[in-house]
């Protein structure tokens, strides 16, 4: 895939040569683009994995369904916009540093003038007897995770060797695998390094309560054959246990072999040594990220190796610059959940002080350790909430002065609560953004030259782009900055209403409002507009399902909606029944014709799989629906903003690839959420098989079939801006797929904007699709019974409005061209072209 | 109060009947061949306001086919087919200031939608 350079490179730049192309070597060449220098360097970059640099921190995501492509950091594209030669799958072998050579796995030799260390480190596996046996296995690669996803199957049970952040995460894992999952821990708790005794035993407790079973201090002496496992792991204390897969987290080790053989100083339990300029004992060669020693410690975490990173490239590019350490406080959810560790969480500062709270009912620890005389913080520990985590991390890392009685921090909200920092009070040195090491200064900067949202300071500044921890703290710090600058930052929907769509979606739900009048006297002014109408009208029908020809509900529809046809631009309308999964009888294809024929419409099929009658006027609309209505059609709701259509593919009822019956899966969705109003339209599409003829991926809701039932994808779009959709959840039954739409849909109608499509919903959703994930799939927000609910009150109240109109006298008589004459619009002339009618 | 033009001097025709109009919406009549859009306001006073049909953007007799609300206090309506919004009182486009709509002096009497003469 790579191209490879002949050799010797090309002699007129000097060459740099990069080993490891993990998350901080990824990072170093992104530095070196950014300062120009990469154009002054011939740069080669050995990959030992199979593929470029991915995201290791979000590596769980992939059990949860991301795929290795939305992990990528680095892609050959890339590079070879770079100008990099990226040589994967090739392991660097040795480096003979008199000869200033690497040598690749095949034996070729490449000649560089300076040589960047960034091998990462490997896990540590305790060299017990029977560590090395089958399904004995390691966490670290995307190799490692499809090892672990085959072990698991057929596999019942599943032990985790090692209560680190590590361990948990890998525990998650086995449990998201429906393994029964076990944590083994040598120390007497759990997160030794992060965590205090009181923290790590809740941490225990409500993991436990999870179903993940917690064994503190065991040791485990040998694994061998189990009898009801595949397993026996032996303890110390002369219990075992039996299991079928094991995954060894207990600690890692840095990746030094490279330094070793070549005689660079190495620590005396492993690691590159470096200085501050990130150098090693030779000093044209560099050492950054967890493979490198600084003062004695290892950094395992991203933020110090991006640092380190920043600092390698800016030295190589003949800048000065220093790592002076780094801050290793770690926010995260395990197993859902929060966990926080601040500086010296275990108060090792001599004189430290300790404030503590605990709430055992809710669950939740909070330590805070202070200095000596009680002005600076030290250090915090949270487990079960971390909404404080932001504001404590700034009074520690910044040395901001502590309230006069430091414990109002954590002491639950009160008149005396200590208020949360707000963005105003951070100085402008305050990193927001540690892993990219982000000052508020660098974002107030970027607003300065122009950055107006998050997404621009994300952009320019590349904060929140690390760990995404950072994310609240950095909108909050973005939106106060524009506030300051009288940038605006009005959510109201238009003049009449002081409110978001999604806040007047609650009221209109909450206070049972019925119609449009009743709530813009209660909760607005004036008599609405182009905005607010349509918006109001369509919040009322996605609570209520109302007919949106009720007298009350007229006057706030779209153009569309209000005679439940698609004008076009000669005034006249478009007709479109509904054709469920684009399945069609001879009899109604016939129907559809003798309608136009007799109407004169022009005939197109559309891409939704359906047939649109253009060129009727308004007076024509109930003969010609009154025909169509009769023949078993229903109102496509082409003109609304709602479920369009499902379109589908035949499946295995006729295709020889096909695993699934997708027309009817599509025929059934299809008559499910007919009907259904949003704040845009919604379209689907069921595929049969992995070839996805129906193009599902493209669709707010794409369904593709699998040998064991749906993937289910969400979020995509074709039109203007086309988005690729998400994979939200695999292999699910007819029941968890339709429960799961259910969810997603009326979630959307919730929260999202006005004529906001899924695809623009998702990218604005704070927590993105694993945010969507936790609040489907695990309830977080215990929505999901009362999201059902709601939808099975639109399902249940559905009838078709144009036959509901068609029964009614009183609501035709708006389907006149004029009130006072019968006669047609004599403006609108039309001429023949290929066979059929278009407007002059 | 549509009328600024001395009412005796100014001749009314029937257009249509009061139950032909949609409250907070639009229709359309065919007056002397010209093509009516008629707004109706309920209220304390029923309020309708009569102007030209056609579209001058999109060149197409919709605009009885508008959706009817204000804006800082005038009365508007904002066009089906690209969504220039009018003062329904002056017939000003609001977004567009060369357009203008023709108007025609209106009025309801027992029942009855009565057209007077442009204005
Ligand atoms: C499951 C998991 C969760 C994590 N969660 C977090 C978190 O929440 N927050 C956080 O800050 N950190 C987290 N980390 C740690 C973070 O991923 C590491 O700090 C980061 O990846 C270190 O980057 P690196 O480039 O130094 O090393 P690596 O990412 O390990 O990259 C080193 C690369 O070099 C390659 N290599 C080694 N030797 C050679 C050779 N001789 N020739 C060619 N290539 C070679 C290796 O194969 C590897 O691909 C997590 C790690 C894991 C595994
Ligand atoms: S998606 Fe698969 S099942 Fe459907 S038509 Fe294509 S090949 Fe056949
Ligand atoms: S692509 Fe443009 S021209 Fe074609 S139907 Fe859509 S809006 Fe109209």
């Amino acid at each position: 895939m790579t191209t490879q350079r002949s050799i010797p490179h090309n002699n007129l730049k000097p060459n740099l040569i990069v080993i490891g192309n993990g998350m901080v070597g990824h990072h170093f060449l992104q530095q070196l683009v950014e300062s120009g220098a990469a154009e002054q360097w011939q740069v080669t970059v050995f990959c030992e994995e199979p593929r470029p640099a991915y995201d290791r921190v979000h590596l769980s995501a992939w059990f949860n369904g991301s795929s290795a492509d939305e992990l990528a950091m680095g892609t050959p594209e890339l590079y070879r916009e770079w100008g990099i030669s990226v040589r994967i799958g090739d392991k660097a072998v040795a480096i003979d540093r008199d000869q200033q050579q690497v040598t690749a796995t095949r034996g070729e030799q490449l000649p560089y003038d300076r040589l960047v260390l960034a091998t990462g480190s490997y896990p540590f596996v305790p060299p017990m007897p029977g560590h090395d046996r089958k399904h004995c296995l390691v966490y670290r690669t995307l190799d490692d995770l499809a090892q672990i996803r085959s072990a698991a199957e057929g596999a019942s049970r599943g032990v985790v060797v090692g209560g680190g952040l590590l361990g948990l995460e890998a525990a998650k894992a086995l449990h998201d695998l429906g393994l029964e999952t076990h944590v083994v821990e040598f120390a007497p708790r759990l997160m030794a390094v992060q965590l205090d005794e009181d923290g790590g035993e809740l941490l225990r407790r409500k993991i436990s309560e999870l179903g993940v079973q917690v064994h503190t201090g065991k040791a485990t002496e040998l694994i061998d054959d189990g009898e009801q496992h595949l397993h026996r792991m032996n303890f110390a204390d002369g219990e075992s246990l039996e299991t079928d897969l094991i995954l060894f987290s207990a600690g890692i080790r840095p990746q030094d072999e490279l330094a070793r053989t070549s005689g660079l100083e190495v620590g005396e339990r492993g690691g590159i040594v470096i200085d501050s300029q990130c150098r090693t004992s030779d000093p044209n060669i560099y050492a950054i990220g967890e493979c490198a020693l600084w003062n004695g410690r290892i950094f395992g975490l991203v933020a110090p190796g991006y640092s380190m990173a920043k600092v390698a490239a800016a030295e190589i590019n003949g800048e000065g610059a220093a790592f002076t350490g780094a801050d290793m406080s770690t926010r995260l959810k395990l197993l859902g959940v929060d966990v926080g560790s601040i500086g010296d969480a275990q108060g090792h500062t001599p004189g430290a002080l300790s404030y503590r709270y605990s709430d055992e009912a809710a669950q939740t620890y909070r330590r805070i350790v202070v200095s000596e005389d009680r002005k600076t913080l030290l250090g915090a520990v949270l487990v079960g909430d971390n909404s404080l985590y932001d504001t404590l991390l700034q009074y520690a890392l910044n040395g901001i002065e502590l309230p006069a009685q430091p414990e109002s921090l954590i002491l639950p909200q009160s008149d005396s609560t200590a208020p949360l920092l707000g963005p105003d009070a951070l100085p402008a040195e305050a990193i927001i953004c540690s892993c990219l090491n982000v000052s508020k200064g660098q974002i107030c900067n970027a607003i300065d030259n122009g950055a107006m949202t998050v997404a621009d300071v994300k952009e320019v500044t590349r904060a929140a782009s690390g760990c995404g921890g950072c994310g609240a703290l950095l909108k909050s710090v973005v939106d106060n900055e524009l506030e300051k600058r009288g940038v605006e930052v009005c959510t109201d929907l238009c003049e009449h209403f002081a409110h978001t769509r999604e806040e007047l979606y609650h009221i209109v739900r909450i206070e049972g409002i019925r119609s449009f009048q009743e709530l813009i006297s209660k909760h607005g002014r004036g008599l609405g507009c182009e905005v607010c109408k349509p918006t109001v009208g369509s919040i009322l029908a996605s609570c209520w399902n109302e007919l949106i020809t009720k007298t009350e509900h007229i006057g706030l529809q779209d153009t569309n909606d209000t005679f439940m046809a698609n004008m076009q631009k000669n005034g006249t309308y478009s007709v479109v029944p509904r054709v469920p999964g684009g399945e069609i009888t001879p009899d109604k294809l016939i129907v559809i014709g003798q309608v136009a024929k007799k109407y004169n419409l022009y005939t197109k099929i559309t891409g939704g799989q359906r047939v649109d009658l253009f060129g009727a006027q308004l007076h024509e609309l109930p003969d010609i629906w009154q025909m169509l209505i009769d023949a078993g059609f229903e109102t496509g709701h082409a003109y609304g903003k709602s479920l369009r259509t499902v379109k589908s593919c035949v499946g295995s009822t006729w295709c020889r690839f096909g695993v699934q019956d997708s027309a009817g899966m599509a025929v059934a969705l299809e008559n499910r959420y007919k009907g259904l109003r949003a704040p845009h339209k919604i379209k689907f599409a069921v595929s049969g098989c992995t070839r996805e003829c129906a193009e599902a991926q493209s669709k707010d809701i794409g369904v593709i079939a699998t040998e064991n039932g749906w993937n289910l994808y969400v979020c995509g779009n074709g039109g203007m801006k086309p988005r690729h959709a998400d994979l939200f959840a695999t292999d699910l039954d007819d029941g968890s797929l339709v429960r799961y739409i259910d969810r997603i849909l009326m979630f959307y109608i919730r929260t999202a904007d006005r004529l906001q499509r899924t695809s623009v919903w998702m990218d604005n959703l704070e927590g993105g699709l694993n945010y969507l994930r936790d609040v489907v799939i695990n309830d977080s927000l215990q929505l999901a019974d009362e999201l059902e609910n709601q939808m099975q009150q639109v399902i249940s109240t559905y009838q078709c409005e144009w036959k509901a109109t068609l029964d009614d006298p009183e609501k035709l008589k708006r389907f006149r061209t004029f009130v006072n004459d019968d006669s047609n619009d004599p403006q609108i002339i039309t001429i023949q072209q290929r066979s059929q009618p278009r407007p002059a | 109060m549509n009328s600024p033009i001395n009412a005796s001097t100014t001749q009314w025709t029937t257009l249509c009947q009061q139950s032909d109009l949609v409250p907070h919406s639009g229709v359309a009549a065919l007056h002397n061949s010209e093509q009516i859009a008629l707004f109706y306001l309920p209220g304390e006073t029923d309020q309708i306001f009569a102007v030209s049909n056609y579209d001058p953007v999109a060149k197409a007799n919709v605009i009885a086919r508008s959706l009817m609300g204000d804006i800082e206090g005038r009365l508007m309506i904002a066009s089906p087919l690209y969504k220039q919004r009018y003062d329904l009182q002056s017939g000003e486009c609001l977004d567009a200031e060369e357009l203008r709509l023709k108007r025609w002096e209106v009025r309801l009497r027992e029942g009855v939608v009565e057209v007077g003469g442009t204005c």
